[in-house]
């Protein structure tokens, strides 16, 4: 750096006619050199940060799924490599196509009624009527609840003796149904919950996309005589199409995750009737007095890989998005 | 014209009270006596109700709730102080490699919770971080972060130039410009992060029962949980806990709901 400096200093003495604008260009490339150690410099606490708390923690879990660990060698710290041979394990597992199919069950199910649901509120939300901004604010409250608190409030709904599921069911002359204790109602039990939670977020999203849509082509339809129904399917849902794309990429790597809804309402019971990937991970690591972090990192992982695929997508759309 | 409006309002009265009634729900089961909890079919409305469930929650919840307040105040300020300044950068002073920051950042967000815990877990055993509220504040904050980070660059680009370059020719170096012009311009994403930040840290359970589970200060969801744990049944306690730590949500809604909305949308819609 300073030898270019002195270079630069010696042209401007020599001053020949080509390096007349030779200082001036030193001057700015030593301003830009400049404004880049700003720009990184207001960057530098959020890199620290990212590095110490993203970084290494996530280091630390796939240094955990490469090697045996056990209560022990978190005191004695010594625990042998062990390869690949946890996620070997992982794969041959029992438990691991119960996870794999209740976490595909679970995410695309959620995310189908999530999605059709808030659509189709928030075309009904479009329409101007009396108290629809009220309303629609309303609709928040169930998203904005910390999860725990929906989560024991579903398990009480749909207890078997006493919930008020139950009762209404009872009520219509309908069998009660075992929601959260029998094996073939318990993934159903909480995607019900997991649909009610996610629905908001799709409606905020879709109706934002209804508003960025331009008035004057619903006008001209209505115009051409087309019935609502028509407009729906011709106009609208094409035209909201790269704000779905988002929005169910975004619900999936977001619905991937879920663990307390499932954890308070059934702890992925019974058996692994409502085990996902997340629950069994947590269930390995944190779920029992003999905790197995090599085991549970490694389903981690997995869950982490399926993640990034869906990221990759996502990203992709983006991207595509923003060049058209 | 006006019938019609009238007949929308209703079926949007019906459709957000269907979809409002697990709230109801849990505000009615907190006000149930328990003698009547295992009733059925079960009270519609609490007849002859009862604030045993709230008397039990100021007995024995409060010191949650002041953790949890002391935990959403803590990560709001550390999700300020990191995210803002990287968000100016990032929309105003075009760093080299900056997009693939925002890659980055993207892609966190993604990362199980479950996952992060365990490896907080382990470094945590080490540094004796364990069941401390600075260790949950951490965590919590890695939720909000990278939102934070996306929020502020998405609304800071939008600040002109020329407000920038005024402050320049005043004078006003980049890190007084940044703290003198464009945090108190940038005020709404500021409202927008701080409620994300502390309503995520508020309702985070997985950091508090993986990090925090044997802490002497517990954040209210804990609370909530060990009385599910213990299996006592008394639901109205339950609820009534429910209830109080649903409090700051409501809040926000009522005070700020259209930075909720920006929010959400500034995540996945571009305008």
């Amino acid at each position: 750096m300073t030898a270019e400096r002195f270079k630069t200093r010696s042209a401007v003495r020599h001053g020949d006619g080509a390096a007349q604008s030779a200082p001036s260009r030193a001057r700015r490339a030593r301003a830009r050199r400049r404004a880049q150690l700003t720009a990184w410099g207001f960057i530098a606490p959020v890199l620290a940060y990212l590095g110490i708390f993203y970084a290494y923690p996530l280091y630390r879990n796939i240094d955990l799924s490469l090697r045996s660990y056990t209560l022990s060698s978190f005191i004695t710290g010594d625990a042998p490599f062990a390869g690949l041979s946890n996620y070997i394990s992982v794969v041959h597992s029992p438990t691991f196509a119960p996870a794999l199919v209740n976490t595909a069950i679970f995410t695309f199910v959620s995310i189908a009624f999530q999605f059709a649901i808030g659509l189709a509120l928030a075309v009904f939300f479009f329409k101007t009527f009396r108290l629809s901004g009220i309303l629609r604010a309303l609709f928040l409250v169930p998203w904005l609840l910390p999860l725990l608190v929906s989560a024991s409030t579903w398990s009480w709904m749909l207890n078997s003796d006493s919930g008020i599921v139950n009762s209404f069911l009872q009520a219509v002359g309908l069998q009660p149904i075992d929601w959260l204790t029998s094996p073939k109602w318990a993934l159903v039990a909480v995607l019900i919950a997991n649909i009610w939670i996610g629905i908001p977020f799709n409606l905020v999203i879709m109706y934002s996309g209804l508003q960025s849509i331009s008035p004057d082509i619903f006008e001209a339809a209505a115009i051409d005589g087309a019935n609502g129904w028509q407009r729906f399917w011709r106009i609208t849902f094409p035209l909201l199409r790269p704000v779905s794309a988002i929005t169910l990429l975004l619900g999936l790597v977001y619905t991937l995750k879920v663990f307390d809804i499932i954890w308070i309402m059934t702890r992925g019971g019974p058996a692994t009737a409502s085990t996902t990937l997340a629950i069994w991970s947590y269930q390995l690591g944190f779920g029992s007095l003999l905790p197995d972090f090599s085991s549970a990192a490694t389903v981690g992982n997995v869950l982490i890989l399926i993640a990034v695929v869906f990221a990759l997508v996502y990203i992709r759309a983006r991207s595509r998005l923003e060049t058209t | 014209m006006k019938r019609r409006s009238a007949w929308l309002t209703a079926v949007g009265v019906l459709v957000t009270a269907v979809m409002l009634f697990p709230v109801y729900w849990m505000i009615n089961v907190s006000l149930t006596s328990t003698s009547n909890m295992r009733k059925s079919p079960p009270n519609l409305i609490p007849i002859d109700g009862t604030l045993q469930g709230y008397a039990v929650v100021l007995h024995q919840q409060l010191p949650y709730l002041g953790t949890s307040l002391l935990i959403g105040l803590g990560t709001v300020a550390v999700t300020l102080v990191l995210a803002a300044p990287a968000g100016y950068s990032l929309a105003k002073l075009r760093p080299r490699g900056g997009g693939v920051l925002s890659f980055v950042l993207l892609i966190a967000q993604m990362i199980p919770a479950i996952v992060m815990a365990m490896g907080f877990y382990v470094i945590y055993l080490k540094l004796g971080l364990l069941n401390t509220v600075w260790g949950l504040i951490i965590a919590d904050s890695t939720i909000a972060v990278p939102f934070g980070v996306l929020i502020f660059t998405a609304f800071m680009s939008r600040i002109p130039n020329e407000l920038l370059q005024a402050a320049r020719i005043d004078g006003a170096g980049t890190m007084r410009t940044f703290l003198s012009i464009v945090v108190p311009v940038s005020r709404n994403a500021v409202v927008t992060v701080s409620l994300f930040a502390f309503l995520w840290a508020w309702s985070d359970f997985l950091f508090a029962n993986t990090l925090d589970g044997g802490g002497g200060l517990q954040p209210i969801t804990l609370g909530i949980y060990a009385y599910i744990g213990n299996n006592n049944q008394q639901w109205n306690a339950i609820m009534a806990t429910a209830v109080v730590a649903s409090i700051p949500a409501a809040v926000l809604l009522v005070v700020a709901q259209r930075y909720v909305a920006a929010g959400v949308t500034s995540g996945a819609v571009k305008d």
